[in-house]
């Protein structure tokens, strides 16, 4: 080998060529890195976005689990284009202009006090923290023009983290049309099961409120006899994993009571 | 020295970093549920095991030895950051389903090990090979385990059915725990069984042997 031949022209082990070789690979490495992470930035971005708009769908039922194409062929973006995207203030549950719903990031501005409200302990059942003022939902029409669908950012804690989903609702703004979560750290093959289509299929179609107009959703381990009462708020709890389920349950009860839709839907109802 | 064929080739199966050296054996578990992610695994740890070799064997006259092994390990979580990054820009539905084991590369044994064990002797071109010979041999071992684990667990390879499962209407009951990671060990397992009986020399002197019970004759 030829470099074996070579004399040692400089202290290989030197103080001065250890912090020579450390900044050199340091600097090299860094630069090759954040030209990597800023160059494929704008395609990771379309990417969420599609993944955001597809779950979006998927909850709504309008497009299936496998698939990123409906059954007339069109794909996420063109399906998409038929909800209407409307900003609601969650207080007033009046539709407001205050942000842009292009680039309105929910989950930050829940993050902020500005934009957010505190909840108290007995408030928050889904133990968030903050809730944001401002929330978009995702509105379908049909041809008609009468309300099919309404599609709801929803979040709420589980066992080990939060879970983010959309909850998709009927016309009748009572009748569940799917929940589906994007994102969640539960356990694989328990909790993680949230994700299994088997699961999710029991969602449509459970009642969301009782006489009184207050949320009732349970997950339970026993459903009670069909036709009574209680059987149509009620969806089967998944097995070994008590906490997912409770954080699912108390989400959706949660994002249906006052402090979350509530209003906007109550408004929603008496102006349909 | 070996020759530059046998370095490519030992590592599939005289000398498989996975079946013969056990190393790497964490991310065979994690992402062998189905084919597409397990390809996907073995490109990103191919491009990364190659490409690492390399880089450490072109940088390694100049590394001073006291720093050598932070030098390897940021060339090689660079490297992986840049396949992460990658994957997320053109494969994100794999990536989400790859989670954190595209990070964990960097803690792959394998990497690293080849990095210190034959990158840091041998020159660019002989490293190349060894790193890809390596990382072959894991993708063997990792392409045959989802093989198996696939199509028992979901009745699917790659997507496509295979055994129709009852609950589409076919025939075949989806064995459950093909799909937890407990079952890769068990098929790794028998995949070593099987090569150390195919190649005998491969199996391991043992370490100690267990002394019978005795009394101490001397002492009395």
């Amino acid at each position: 080998m030829a470099e074996v031949n070579n004399p040692r022209k400089f202290d290989k082990e030197g103080l001065g060529n250890v912090l020579l070789v450390a900044v050199s690979v340091c600097l090299v490495c860094s630069i090759v890195v954040s030209s990597a992470a800023v160059m494929l930035k704008p395609q990771q971005q379309i990417n969420q976005e599609l993944d955001r708009k597809q779950n979006i769908l998927r909850a709504a039922g309008m497009l299936s689990a496998d698939s990123i194409i409906d059954s007339e062929g069109r794909g996420v973006d063109e399906i998409f284009k038929r909800f209407d995207v409307r900003a609601v203030n969650l207080e007033t549950g009046e539709y407001t202009d205050s942000v842009d719903v292009e680039s309105y990031d929910q989950t930050k501005a829940s993050r902020v006090s500005a934009t957010s409200r505190d909840l108290t302990t007995s408030e928050d059942i889904a133990t968030l923290g903050r809730r944001e003022h401002v929330a978009l939902v995702y509105m379908l029409t049909t041809e008609k023009g009468a309300l099919d669908k309404v599609v709801l950012p929803v979040r709420g804690y589980g066992l080990w983290g939060t879970l983010f989903g959309y909850l998709a609702i009927e016309g009748d703004l009572q009748t569940v049309a799917g929940l589906a979560f994007y994102t969640h750290k539960e356990t694989p093959g328990l909790g993680g099961e949230v994700d299994n289509p088997n699961w999710k299929a029991l969602w449509p179609g459970v009642s969301l409120f009782d006489e009184s107009g207050l949320p009732a959703v349970r997950l339970v381990k026993t459903r009670s006899p069909g036709g009574s009462a209680a059987a149509a708020h009620e969806v089967d709890a998944l097995s070994g994993a008590t906490m997912t389920s409770r954080g699912v349950e108390n989400l959706v009860r949660f994002w249906t009571s006052e402090l979350g839709y509530g209003p906007f839907l109550s408004k929603l109802q008496a102006g349909a | 020295m070996q020759t530059p064929k046998e370095v490519l080739i030992d590592p599939i199966f005289n000398n498989n970093p996975i079946a013969l050296q056990v190393l790497g054996v964490c991310s065979a578990l994690a992402v062998t549920v189905n084919m597409s992610t397990t390809l996907v695994m073995c490109a990103a740890v191919t491009f990364v095991t190659t490409m690492s070799n390399v880089l450490v064997s072109t940088v390694r006259n100049r590394v001073p030895s006291s720093i050598r092994i932070i030098v390897q390990m940021t060339l090689i979580a660079s490297l992986v950051i840049v396949v992460d990054q990658i994957l997320q820009a053109v494969a994100y539905d794999i990536s989400k389903s790859l989670s954190v084991f595209v990070g964990l590369i960097i803690t792959n044994c394998i990497v690293m090990g080849r990095a210190e064990a034959f990158a840091m002797q041998n020159g660019p071109w002989l490293s190349a090979l060894d790193g890809f010979g390596n990382a072959l041999g894991y993708s063997v071992i990792l392409i045959a385990v989802a093989l198996v684990r696939e199509p028992l667990g979901s009745g699917t390879l790659l997507g496509y059915e295979i055994l129709p499962r009852v609950a589409d209407g076919g025939f075949y009951y989806t064995n459950g725990l093909m799909l937890l990671a407990p079952s890769a060990f068990f098929i790794i397992g028998l995949f070593i069984w099987g090569i150390r009986s195919w190649k005998p020399e491969q199996v391991e002197e043992p370490t100690y042997e267990i002394a019978p019970n005795m009394q101490y004759k001397e002492a009395m």
